[in-house]
């Protein structure tokens, strides 16, 4: 009879560290956590003693000071008196807003072309292949030099519609294509419910959402009848009153009338200015960026196998529902991490806004405020926290979408 | 790849230690080089020519330095830098000294620690228009788009003049002078602004300059001048001294043409003492006796430098004005050498 015991304990000895396979990668992983630590130590160190000795010292008193200058694009009030700290957040929304414009023009342009590329058509695919080499290969900064020069070299200065037989009209006597940018009308209400106008437009946002629910809730409904009776009831004309009614009443209650842009003096004035640089920036981020996407896509259609387009054309669906309907949700689990990363690029090549002067966070905070207060490190550091925590803010965001519409394994 | 950037940091933060310690005039002779920090281009001030030389009104100032120091007006390195990063590649040591019409003020005298060891030209910021646009004041400009070059004392200025005047503009920010100048002809901003020397000399390389016309306001003071990290005071009395030195030739008379002979000796004790014939000015300043000589020679004293580069025979055609001899109206005003 043999009796199987466990193999004597070893006691643990400091030769272990080293010889000991189950140890050895600890004893390096510390080590080398302990010389970063310590690099980094010297590095903060060297910093403190170097900034001591040129009598600096690392301080946010600035940012209360007035900042002295003007910013041409703010979507919140600004003036030269204004903080440091509030030209910081002109800035913050400046990015934000040609970083959202961008984001979505680019998907946009890139699930359409990276759907096209894959067409049967010869011309149309070629055409999307070409587009996508040109455009991914060159750098976005020069894009966007490219683009805005190419603006405003091109596009009349807005003299040129002035005087008895001016050089340059208005489209339909409302758009003015200039090359500071162009003003179409703005929207203006007569009685607003809210005295603040913001407030306004949040209301009509709201309904606007509000709409959005009620036709899901009827989709929904019809479909259940559907499953039920076979029969899909005919639903568009509701669905268009859902989306169209509620918000026209309230425009209608608020006295909406169109501004309509003029010459005066040296610019346009009146209606929605959309500036030169922010054209600029937004397309060349669009295009460029929508070419990576176009890729993603056809990686992601591409991944779905040719079965499953085989198999949803033989129930009878047309190519465009095989396409809506089968394939893109399935790519769909492949296209959305790729995607998260594009969008992180395109919030962070936003900060190419300086090379066309427009004021996002990069210029105001990290390029005047910085210029004029030389308070470099300050300004860096708050820099590099605001893209962390926006680009982190994205994945997040992102990243619940894409458990959405992962595999679900079950 | 991880290990290599470390190592590279570790470098730099070392360099930049060594960098602190040593005087920058010692750091300079063993170089063999000045490292000048000038503009990436403005006629007149520095640009470099179509043999890539770089010439100009800053440029000469280098020169001059280059020459005390090291007796070769051509050991210097141009380092262009932008109004953004100017100061940083000051601070940071990359450069010795900046001579990039830089005005002094005192934020950047006293809370970035840059030392300003003279005035080289007393300049004011000015407005440039087209002439079709009719505008014969700057109190006319309500409404208008302003091309401005970003970081610099006139992006302040422009702010200030247009709030106390109570009238509105939009500001365009701009990089460089050649953006601006681009943007401006271009039509895409109805005025250009910066120091009015620089107007002038952006004017002059126009296809059609008459087209173009400075407004009478000057809205701000503009000293501009050389400028040294704080801290290293034997480096800025060179930097100082030898803009002094360059000033007393042109008010003693003393040009590149008659150097050589006012060398040999004179009987005036301060030409004397400049030329290093007399006393011991240059050991005093840790240099030979000759510095001021050879700094002189380089580009000729400070009324020949400026005929040369930025005065009315030149394209750019400034008057001499306050930057005159206090002798005859101006503002220039050197110490004695004594």
């Amino acid at each position: 009879m043999t009796t199987i015991t466990d193999p004597p304990r070893q006691s643990f000895q400091l030769s272990m560290l080293l010889n000991d396979t189950r140890y050895r990668s600890f004893t390096f992983q510390a080590i080398a956590l302990i010389l970063l630590i310590v690099a980094i130590a010297y590095l903060a160190s060297n910093l403190a003693r170097n900034l001591e000795q040129a009598g600096l010292n690392i301080s946010y008193e600035f940012l209360r000071n007035p900042a002295g200058y003007d910013i041409n694009q703010t979507l919140i009030p600004y003036d030269s008196q204004s903080s440091n700290l509030q030209a910081a957040w002109v800035g913050i929304l400046n990015t934000l807003l040609v970083a959202f414009l961008a984001c979505i023009t680019a998907t946009v342009l890139g699930v359409v072309a990276g759907v096209l590329r894959l067409s049967n058509n010869w011309l149309v695919s070629k055409l999307m292949s070409f587009y996508v080499e040109i455009f991914r290969n060159i750098p976005v900064l020069i894009w966007i030099i490219i683009i805005f020069t190419i603006m405003t070299a091109v596009l009349p200065a807005p003299r040129a519609f002035r005087g008895d037989e001016p050089a340059a009209s208005m489209l339909f006597g409302s758009f003015a294509f200039t090359n500071r940018g162009i003003y179409i009308p703005g929207p203006q209400l007569a009685n607003p419910l809210f005295a603040a106008t913001a407030l306004n437009w949040v209301l009509v946002l709201l309904v606007l959402v509000g709409s959005s629910f009620g036709s899901r809730a009827l989709s929904r409904w019809a479909t259940a009848k559907q499953e039920a009776t076979g029969l899909r009831p005919t639903t568009w004309y509701w669905t268009l009153a859902i989306w169209f009614v509620p918000v026209v009443v309230l425009l209608a209650i608020m006295g909406l009338s169109w501004e309509y842009p003029a010459l005066k003096g040296f610019n346009f004035s009146g209606g929605i200015k959309i500036g030169g640089p922010l054209i600029a920036l937004w397309f060349a981020l669009s295009v460029y960026t929508g070419a990576f996407i176009a890729e993603n896509v056809r990686a992601g259609i591409q991944a779905i196998s040719k079965g499953q387009t085989e198999a949803a054309a033989s129930l009878g669906l047309r190519p465009g529902r095989v396409m809506n309907l089968v394939v893109l949700p399935q790519a769909l689990r492949v296209i959305i991490p790729p995607l998260i990363s594009q969008y992180l690029n395109i919030t962070k090549n936003s900060s190419l806004a300086i090379a066309v002067g427009y004021a996002d966070i990069t210029a105001t905070l990290g390029g005047i405020t910085l210029n004029q207060t030389g308070r470099a490190i300050e300004c860096v550091l708050l820099l590099m926290l605001f893209y962390l925590t926006i680009s982190l803010a994205i994945s997040f965001v992102m990243n619940i979408y894409n458990n959405a519409v992962k595999l679900k394994e079950r | 790849m991880k290990k290599s950037v470390f190592l590279g940091a570790l470098t730099v933060a070392g360099l930049a230690a060594a960098a602190a310690a040593a005087g920058t005039v010692d750091d300079v002779k063993a170089r063999g080089k000045l490292n000048c920090g000038v503009t990436t281009g403005l006629v007149g001030f520095a640009a470099p020519d179509a043999n890539g030389e770089w010439n100009g009104f800053d440029v000469a100032v280098c020169r001059g330095v280059a020459a005390a120091v090291l007796g070769d007006p051509a050991a210097v390195e141009f380092v262009p830098t932008t109004g953004k990063t100017r100061f940083t590649a000051l601070a940071s040591g990359e450069i010795d000294m900046l001579a990039r019409n830089t005005t002094w003020t005192f934020s950047r005298d006293v809370d970035l620690k840059f030392t300003f060891v003279g005035v080289n030209y007393y300049d004011g910021q000015g407005f440039m228009v087209p002439k079709d646009l009719g505008v014969s004041s700057a109190k006319e400009l309500d409404g208008a788009t302003v091309c401005i070059q970003t970081g610099t004392t006139t992006e302040l200025n422009l702010a200030d003049f247009f709030r106390s005047n109570n009238i509105s503009y939009e500001p365009v920010p701009i990089e460089t002078n050649a953006e601006a100048q681009q943007q401006y002809l271009a039509g895409a901003c109805d005025v250009y602004t910066t120091d009015a020397s620089g107007l002038a000399a952006t004017r002059a390389t126009f296809e059609d300059p008459a087209a173009h016309v400075l407004l009478p306001e000057i809205i701000s003071k503009e000293p501009l001048g050389p400028l040294v990290r704080h801290g290293d005071n034997e480096w800025g009395d060179v930097v100082r001294w030898t803009l002094n030195a360059l000033i007393t030739a042109e008010e003693l008379g003393v040009t590149s043409a008659n150097i050589g002979e006012m060398a040999a000796g004179t009987n005036n004790p301060e030409i004397n003492r400049l030329l290093g014939t007399e006393g011991t000015l240059g050991e005093m300043l840790g240099l030979d006796a000759e510095w001021a000589k050879r700094a002189i020679m380089a580009g000729g004293n400070y009324g020949e430098i400026f005929a040369k580069n930025i005065g009315e025979d030149t394209p750019i055609g400034l008057a001499r004005g306050l930057n005159a001899q206090w002798t005859e109206g101006g503002l220039l005003y050197s110490p004695p050498f004594r």
